[in-house]
């Protein structure tokens, strides 16, 4: 339990002259839950674009299950077991809830590249999607058509699909962003819920939210580190008070 | 231009029942069987025309309508199977059925030098990469004299006996274009098919799902170029003489109109549009000369007012109608 899963070492990520991500390491330990926190601009997200090959580091080394992944590309990262969701919902519109979860899961199997063969799910597959849709409290609405859901369960299928293909190490891009309380309860359930061997990282705003999910908390301003340490750690820690939580009392 | 059309796409499901489906197709074969019959020879030929351009407008639409890459490349492809067949049994005196062979071997490779330097792209670059692949072609084959016959052309040795009249060739053509369309529906409605609409709609997804889009854009893009060079070589017999104006940009333009025409990402509505451009076009020649402008105007008109195509609209009008009917049903 105590061996790291995803290893960050000096990560860095420029656009040009702005340091978007500035030497950053990090060390999430298999079956871990973590949250990254910080205010906007903190560089959470080009992170996590680090992590999954769609901003490559500048600098530093990233290393998933003792494999350097630095420069390996998007696909290669989610068939090693990396699956992630995305801050604005990035879903297929035009297709049915099933057909988003079908592309899901054949995405690490050779079924892809069946180019004559019948579009039904296997069982096995459908078994599959059912599972991940149930996780997500979607099952339901398997069979709606992507541009009729809510956008509440839109944000439930985007969490769907980055559990279909059964990941490793699940990285959640603020998934309550843009919710009502009743509907980010639903979404914070949901987190809760999930099997305890996937690791996961989370980036989110809500601050009580994301206490209650996590064991362990990295906080980042600027592109820097700046602490971390156990929830409780968090809400004492003076420095994180000014950058974030201090700043938003004052807005509320 | 090139994304509002894939986005035009039809996003819901043909949810037509396949007790439906079936007898529309037997409907539709019945009537092509019998076409010949009923219709003068020169209508045949139309005819058989219209069923050629089809494959084309369809292999085009693979691309289109379900990767999302509008291509206006497609002609230049299109084209090279046609010299290549011509070129081979006119002028180094080889058999027909290699040439055909040779044809769609050139094409299909034709293809994937073009999907090499386009894939990458997409939207309105990646309709003028396709399109400057195209104009190379043109140049090659205006210029390079001393094989394609330049602005003369080549002229092929004709058809053999057993398909030389309009009627049997039609039937000739129906045979090849039946199972070619079957198989191009099985395409797009494949696994591979379901991927291509996932790259339609979030490249970035699919890429975080374990998808090289590239390299399916790559096969889609072949694959597409396969079918435009077998459409290319059935051209062949039936024009039995190629020139530049085969390869030329004009010939990408129309096809993919039929394409639009028909409603893009139905596959087969590139049959209506094939028939309603070709239809147009020799009602047009009869009374003007000016069929590019009468092309360029019925692009604009169905651009602005049925951009989903004809195939496309009906698809909708029937879903509304549905949708109408069961909340009735429910009430």
């Amino acid at each position: 339990m105590t061996k790291s899963i995803l290893q960050l070492d000096h990560v860095g990520v420029r656009f040009d002259a702005l340091r978007a991500v500035d030497d950053v390491s990090l060390d999430v330990r298999r079956g871990e839950r973590r949250a990254i926190i910080g205010p906007n601009g903190a560089g959470k997200t080009t992170l996590f674009n680090a992590i999954t090959g769609v901003v490559p580091p500048s600098s530093g080394r990233v290393v998933f299950e003792g494999r350097n992944i630095t420069h390996a590309p998007p696909h290669r990262r989610a068939d090693w077991g990396i699956s992630r969701t995305f801050q604005i919902t990035n879903l297929f519109p035009s297709l049915t809830v099933r057909q988003n979860m079908e592309l899901a899961i054949r995405g690490l199997t050779p079924r892809k590249f069946s180019f004559f063969g019948s579009p039904a799910a296997t069982d096995e597959e459908r078994a599959q999607a059912d599972s991940a849709l149930t996780l997500s409290r979607l099952a339901a609405r398997a069979d709606s058509a992507v541009n009729e859901l809510s956008y509440g369960e839109q944000r439930q299928l985007e969490i769907a699909m980055a559990l279909a293909p059964n990941p490793r190490l699940l990285l959640l891009d603020e998934p309550a962003a843009g919710l009502s309380p009743a509907e980010r309860v639903i979404v914070a359930n949901i987190i809760r819920a999930l099997p305890k061997d996937i690791t996961i990282v989370l980036i989110e705003h809500d601050m009580d939210l994301v206490l209650s999910l996590v064991d362990w908390v990295t906080c980042l301003n600027n592109g820097q580190f700046l602490a971390e340490g156990t929830p409780a750690d968090i809400r004492n820690n003076a420095d994180i008070q000014n950058v974030y939580l201090g700043k938003a009392r004052h807005h509320a | 231009m090139a994304t509002p059309i894939s986005q035009a796409a039809p996003s819901y499901e043909a949810r037509t029942r396949p007790s439906h489906v079936v007898g529309w197709i037997a409907l539709a074969a019945v009537a092509l069987i019998a076409l010949p019959l009923v219709l003068p020879s020169y209508q045949v030929s139309i005819t058989t025309q219209i069923l050629i351009f089809s494959v084309l407008a369809m292999s085009i639409d693979v691309l289109a309508g379900y990767g999302g890459r509008t291509t206006l490349g497609h002609g230049a492809i299109f084209g090279a199977s046609t010299y290549v067949v011509i070129y081979w049994t006119a002028v180094l005196g080889g058999g027909i059925w290699t040439g055909v062979a040779l044809g769609i071997l050139c094409a299909t490779l034709l293809a994937a030098v073009f999907a090499l330097l386009a894939i990458r792209t997409s939207g309105v670059y990646f309709l003028l990469l396709t399109l400057a692949l195209g104009m190379i072609v043109w140049g090659l084959c205006l210029r390079w004299t001393s094989v394609t016959g330049g602005e003369n052309g080549l002229r092929g040795i004709g058809r053999p006996e057993f398909i030389a009249d309009h009627i049997s060739f039609y039937y000739a053509v129906l045979l090849v274009v039946a199972p070619v369309t079957w198989a191009m529906w099985r395409f797009v409605h494949s696994p591979f098919g379901l991927t291509l609409r996932g790259i339609r709609d979030s490249e970035s997804r699919m890429r975080s799902l374990g998808y090289n889009v590239p390299l399916h854009l790559f096969i889609a893009f072949v694959a597409s170029g396969f079918f435009a060079g077998i459409a290319g070589a059935l051209y062949a017999l039936f024009n039995n003489f190629v020139s530049p104006s085969t390869v030329q940009l004009s010939q990408s333009v129309a096809a993919l109109l039929m394409a639009i025409t028909g409603g893009v990402g139905t596959l087969l509505g590139s049959f209506v549009g094939a028939t309603l451009i070709i239809a147009l076009e020799n009602v047009v020649s009869a009374f003007t000369a000016r069929w590019p402008t009468v092309l360029g105007v019925t692009f604009v008109l169905i651009m602005i007012f049925a951009p989903e195509g004809v195939v496309g609209r009906v698809r909708i009008l029937l879903s509304r109608r549905r949708k109408r009917q069961s909340s009735e049903s429910l009430n």
